[in-house]
């Protein structure tokens, strides 16, 4: 200690290079710290816009009441509806997916339509495309309580079914999505078993609002809103509408469908949207559309029980939910 | 001045660097940035951040004991504030979004719901932490009652990680990497408590 009294006055800091050198380091600190916050901040907040950058699909028109069954309500933007997704195979961060999903190779394609049918084959991307297009802006409704509404390109699925002729014994649609690790790196942290599976009965698949979508406004699909060729049930909660399918098959029993056997208690093989079934974490009653800052009611069916509610008839939807 | 000596600097900088994040969150909002599902993305970060400055609160302790960083325990309360502040947040985007204000439904909602019960229960037990945080609390509690009261801070934690853990769908990274820190931090005062024991233990018989 007493050896800093002999400390020469030469190796002395002068007090006004002290003085700069803490306000330099100070201000070092600010602005790194700063910056560290911030960039943590802007890491996990969600990304500005989306392009379209998809390639028109032209179709044709329908009558009125298949068109316009959402017609009354405001239909989301493009950024809102490719900007915010649930493909766990790329995130399972809803801004997340579009990025993760940009280089998702989705040509070639082709789908595997197999099982209890007269006429088994595998349709390629060109195949798709030959059916008959047409526009349906339905309401999509996620079993985590927010909607929005989409203006779909597609096909009916029925289409697809008739020329491959189920067996009178077909009673069930299962549908399997693409999975490639080395495309999905992030699939390991989704934390359910992949590839991901989905099924339906063969009278919804069957139904006229059941769609093959291949688009949506009027281009074809972005790869994170299940490129090339996706399902839409619009009165089921979306993760029934199974994204980038493969492989159609069809089978004389129930499938088993991914997030049911995930946690059955939670998610059914029905999984109709359903105001007065709550999810056991949460309710069902409202939604919050994308866009709005308060919640709406849900509807019934998503609201078409017009159309479908007869293909439950007599069913309890508490114990098949 | 030293650094470690410059107690009003870290105060500036620790004020500053968390109220920044609110203030990008006001900012993006202003801007019509928070992306599709705006109130989502409130909720989800004012609890992130809550557990986010619970830990940093933990974080005290260790990085005193261990790098001998005792500037850091007067910045402590600070952290603590700001767990409560984002901790209020997050309670009241719940209410106003959730709950839509229909305050009568909460209880139903706390009773239905395990992970709300949960979340509640660690938010009610800050309350009595924040009101206990000004150096007039302190004294009146006298020094040993106040750091007992504020070791609840531990079962906030807990708390706050299961309620993230529960709510996840599937993919529990996140709350993981949560609960792995916690893990950490926790079992840093087990261990250190168990050598204190068995330090003073021959002293004692």
């Amino acid at each position: 200690m007493s050896d800093s009294s002999h400390i020469p006055s030469s190796e002395i800091t002068p007090e006004e290079t002290f003085l700069n050198r803490r306000f330099f380091m100070k201000s070092a600190i600010w602005a790194g710290s700063t910056l560290a916050t911030a960039g943590l901040y802007r890491t996990f907040s969600p990304r500005p816009e989306v392009k379209n950058t998809g390639s028109a699909i032209s179709t044709v028109a329908e009558p009125l009441q298949e068109t316009s069954l959402a017609a009354d309500e405001k239909v989301n933007s493009f950024t809102e509806i490719a900007g915010y997704n649930n493909y766990y195979e790329f995130s399972t961060d809803k801004s997340e997916v579009a990025a993760k999903a940009k280089d998702f190779v989705t040509n070639p394609w082709s789908v595997q339509v197999g099982g209890l049918v007269q006429k088994p084959r595998s349709f390629d991307l060109e195949d798709l495309l030959k059916f008959e297009s047409v526009e349906r802006t339905y309401r999509f409704r996620c079993v985590e309580g927010w909607s929005m509404v989409i203006p779909w390109v597609g096909f009916p699925l029925s289409k697809l079914l008739n020329q491959v002729e189920p067996t009178s014994t077909a009673t069930h649609v299962a549908f399997e999505t693409y999975y490639d690790v080395k495309q999905m790196p992030d699939s390991r942290y989704a934390g359910i078993d992949l590839p991901y599976i989905e099924g339906l009965r063969l009278d919804e698949a069957m139904h006229p609002l059941t769609l093959l979508a291949t688009g949506l406004y009027g281009k074809t699909l972005p790869n994170q809103n299940g490129a090339p060729i996706r399902l839409v049930v619009p009165w089921k909660y979306g993760f029934k509408s199974i994204k980038s399918v493969v492989k159609i098959t069809l089978m004389d029993r129930e499938p088993g469908t991914t997030w049911s056997l995930a946690n059955p208690a939670e998610y059914g093989f029905y999984s109709n949207v359903n105001p007065n079934v709550d999810h056991p974490r949460w309710s069902q009653a409202r939604e919050r559309r994308i866009g709005e800052i308060g919640s709406r009611p849900t509807l019934m069916f998503n609201g078409y029980a017009e159309q479908v509610a007869h293909l439950y008839a007599g069913m309890d939807l508490r114990e098949d939910f | 001045m030293t650094f470690s000596a410059d107690s009003r600097f870290h105060r500036q900088l620790f004020f500053f660097n968390g109220l920044l994040p609110a203030l990008l969150i006001l900012l993006d909002g202003w801007r019509g940035r928070l992306g599709a599902n705006p109130v989502e993305f409130i909720t989800r970060s004012t609890g992130v951040l809550t557990l986010v400055f619970l830990m940093l609160t933990l974080l005290v302790t260790p990085l005193r004991k261990i790098c001998g960083w005792n500037w850091l325990l007067k910045q402590r309360r600070l952290l603590g504030l700001y767990a409560f502040f984002y901790g209020v947040a997050h309670l009241l985007t719940y209410l106003a979004y959730d709950r839509d204000w229909q305050l009568q439904t909460v209880v139903g909602d706390v009773y239905k719901r395990p992970f709300i019960a949960i979340g509640m229960f660690s938010f009610a037990l800050m309350v009595p932490l924040a009101v206990t945080s000004t150096n007039a609390m302190i004294k009146k509690l006298g020094g040993q009652r106040w750091a007992q009261l504020h070791r609840l801070t531990y079962y906030i934690t807990i708390g706050g990680v299961l309620h993230y853990w529960i709510i996840v769908k599937s993919d529990v990274t996140y709350p993981f990497f949560f609960a792995v820190i916690l893990a950490v931090l926790l079992g840093w005062r087990l261990v250190m408590s168990i050598k204190k024991a068995r330090g003073v233990a021959p002293r004692v018989s």
